[in-house]
């Protein structure tokens, strides 16, 4: 009885939490298929809005100035990040650390407005000083989103680097390896699954960032999300549908293949515990 | 070189022998706290020596600073004749087993064991067999494909000292090297271990707190408190003849009474204690002046317990009455209360069966408690 009335209430809790969340989804999803122009009311069926988006260059060049930033950012933070958190957790205890890796993660908690315009009067100054950068686009763009995303990648190394890792670094040593083969043949082998996450995460990161892009870009150079956003102020219109549907998409096959290659992982840890419980 | 073969087994008697590890007055500082105070030590080629302390209390500091982990605040560590304070790990003749065992998770147990062998530049065809050798010497040729997570605690145990042990060092140190296991598994280890340490007569020097563990393996033992040594010895010398109240507390159980020395004979004292009152005839000489304050110091299975006074001079003798019996089957250990308040543990073995489930010895039971003159220690400290 009692049972039966949790589940109703939790079964409606939760339709209604995933209504909140995918209703607004689907509605775009729906409307980019409108034949209508006006956005709000439905005409018919048509796919004309993805031959008007395939048409356009300039969302084309947005797309792929979003991925060239996003690439280049990626794996510049992902190095500068992996040294920082490895930096991090190297030294130890010294005077000052706590301070140094709440530092280190402050961009995470910081207002993009913030960084933004902080990082826009970077470069204003440094143009008056040293003549650098003369013209803000794609290289003043991923410069800012490497700030942040490094702070994020260091965050994961770090916590993925705390425990054993040093245990197994003086294992290696022990046996005979100097620095740079223990590195090689033992700390790169076991951070790279945290590389690889603080790699996606920074691509994500930095192809989803609007409000930072827009302090430190010129005239130039349009991002996917300056284009989307400069197009809606003039009015919703069904091609962004389009567009935006068309992420949605790549979105979720990428979470998708994530998924399946982390259950994989499990059915297999899962597998080898019971192995190692049957000759117990 | 005559007496060689007598001290065969026991190095450290030989005033000729070199030890094969020199620790020499070596302090560890860690910002002003003191981990390792100023400790000498000298190890010798084929022996199993065990560092013993509670937590906290140096001894994996002390290790460390063996394999090259840790540098010395001061001293010099010696292996082999050479000093090696600027030896980096990587280049001594030492291996280790970590308490966590650190097995590579990325690689499967063979290529574990022989990681050290490749650094070395072995050949392929060496490497491979001496691998199999080390798998087959530790029953785990069967799986030498599979990955550390793949593996009981057991198992990882046993790959990390064939990891350790395939490169032939000169010494293996281990820490806590089996902390991980069960304590059936840890019993049926440690015979293993001293096996493997007597097959091969690689110097072991082994890190642990559990002073059974201690005792069960080693030809020698250093007692480790506060970053310093409270004694070296033998397992018999350390728990027969302790040399202060920690050691005899540390190792095994004593009962402990305070004293005065009463009379200081050639080759006896007399102890005076007050709480309880009686006075304990200890047939070791010593030089120490009457009157001084000391303790006594009683094994529980080196006390007698009876119902009927033993009529012989020379033992001590006290008058008790039974306050707590544990029966463990084998033994039993009894709680005497002597005079006011003071217990005396006594552990008894069960030599006759129960008459008519009755113990042979009841609860609130007046008995006397006799030990001989050999039985006690007189400890100063
Ligand atoms: N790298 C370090 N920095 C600061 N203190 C340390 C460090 N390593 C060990 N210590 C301290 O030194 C003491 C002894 O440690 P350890 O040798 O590991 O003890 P144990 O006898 O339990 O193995 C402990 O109090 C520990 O906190
Ligand atoms: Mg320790």
């Amino acid at each position: 009885m009692n049972n039966g009335k949790r589940s109703i209430f939790l079964l409606s809790t939760l339709s209604f939490g995933l209504a909140f969340l995918y209703v607004p989804m689907i509605m775009l999803i729906i409307y980019s298929f409108n034949k209508s122009k006006i956005v709000a009311i439905w005409g018919g069926f048509s796919t004309k809005w993805y031959a008007v988006l395939f048409d356009s260059p300039e969302v084309w060049e947005a797309v792929a100035l979003s991925f060239k930033i996003a690439t280049v950012n990626a794996c510049f933070a992902t190095l500068l990040g992996t040294l920082a958190g490895l930096a991090l957790v190297r030294f130890g205890r010294f005077k000052g650390r706590t301070l140094f890796s709440g530092m280190i993660s402050a961009p995470l908690v910081m207002p993009e407005v913030i960084t933004g315009l902080s990082l826009l009067l970077l470069f204003i100054t440094l143009k008056e000083f040293i003549g650098w950068p003369d013209e803000r686009g794609f290289t003043t763009i991923t410069i800012a989103h490497i700030t942040f995303s490094m702070a994020y990648v260091a965050v994961i190394i770090q916590s993925r680097l705390a425990g054993m890792v040093q245990d197994l670094e003086e294992a290696a040593q022990d046996l005979g390896a100097k620095p740079l083969r223990v590195l090689i043949d033992i700390t790169l082998p076991l951070l790279a699954p945290g590389m690889v996450a603080g790699w996606l995460l920074a691509f994500t990161l930095s192809l989803d960032d609007l409000i930072i892009a827009s302090f430190v870009t010129g005239p130039e150079a349009v991002t996917l999300p300056i284009l989307i956003y400069s197009r809606i102020r003039l009015g919703l219109r069904p091609d962004i549908n389009a567009l935006a549907t068309i992420i949605i998409l790549v979105v979720a096959i990428g979470v998708l293949i994530a998924g399946y290659i982390m259950l994989r992982q499990q059915r297999q840890r899962e597998l080898d515990l019971s192995m190692v419980a049957e000759e117990k | 070189m005559v007496n060689a073969a007598e001290y065969e087994d026991r190095p450290w008697l030989d005033p000729e022998a070199e030890p094969f590890i020199k620790v020499q007055s070596v302090s560890k500082q860690f910002g002003d706290f003191t981990a390792v105070d100023s400790v000498d030590l000298e190890i010798y080629k084929g022996e199993l020596f065990c560092l013993l302390g509670g937590s906290g209390c140096g001894k994996s500091t002390l290790l460390r600073m063996l394999a090259g982990f840790e540098t010395p605040s001061s001293g010099s560590i010696l292996i082999d004749g050479v000093n090696m304070n600027d030896v980096p790990p990587y280049e001594r003749p030492v291996n280790m087993m970590f308490q966590s065992y650190a097995l590579f998770p990325h690689m499967s147990v063979e290529k574990n064991v022989g990681y050290g062998l490749r650094r070395d530049g072995v050949a392929v065809s060496e490497i491979e067999q001496r691998v199999q050798e080390m798998l087959a010497m530790v029953e785990l040729s069967q799986f030498a494909k599979r990955k550390p997570h793949q593996l009981s605690g057991g198992q990882k145990q046993r790959v990390a000292l064939a990891r350790a042990l395939v490169k032939q060092p000169k010494v293996l140190l281990l820490d806590e090297p089996l902390g991980a296991l069960d304590k059936r598994l840890r019993e049926q280890t440690q015979y293993e271990l001293m096996n493997i340490q007597e097959q091969l007569g690689v110097t072991f020097v082994v890190v642990t707190h559990d002073q059974e563990e201690a005792m069960t393996l080693s030809t020698r033992i250093a007692v480790m408190d506060t970053g310093r040594f409270q004694q070296i010895g033998t397992p018999t010398e350390i728990y027969e003849f302790p040399n202060s109240r920690l050691v005899a507390n540390f190792i095994g159980n004593a009962n402990m009474f305070e004293g005065r020395v009463v009379e200081n004979g050639q080759d006896h004292v007399i102890v005076e204690s007050r709480h309880p009152e009686c006075n304990f005839y200890v047939d070791h000489g010593m030089s120490i002046a009457e009157g001084s304050k000391v303790w006594v110091a009683l094994r529980p299975e080196k006390v007698m317990i009876s119902k009927q006074q033993t009529a012989d001079g020379n033992t001590n003798t006290v008058k008790g009455m039974v306050h707590d019996i544990g029966y463990l089957g084998g033994t039993s250990t009894y709680r005497v209360k002597v005079g006011d308040e003071h217990l005396v543990e006594i552990t008894s073995p069960n030599q006759l069966r129960p008459k008519d489930g009755n113990p042979p010895i009841d609860w609130d039971e007046e008995v006397y408690l006799s030990w001989e003159p050999s039985s006690s220690v007189v400890l100063v400290k």
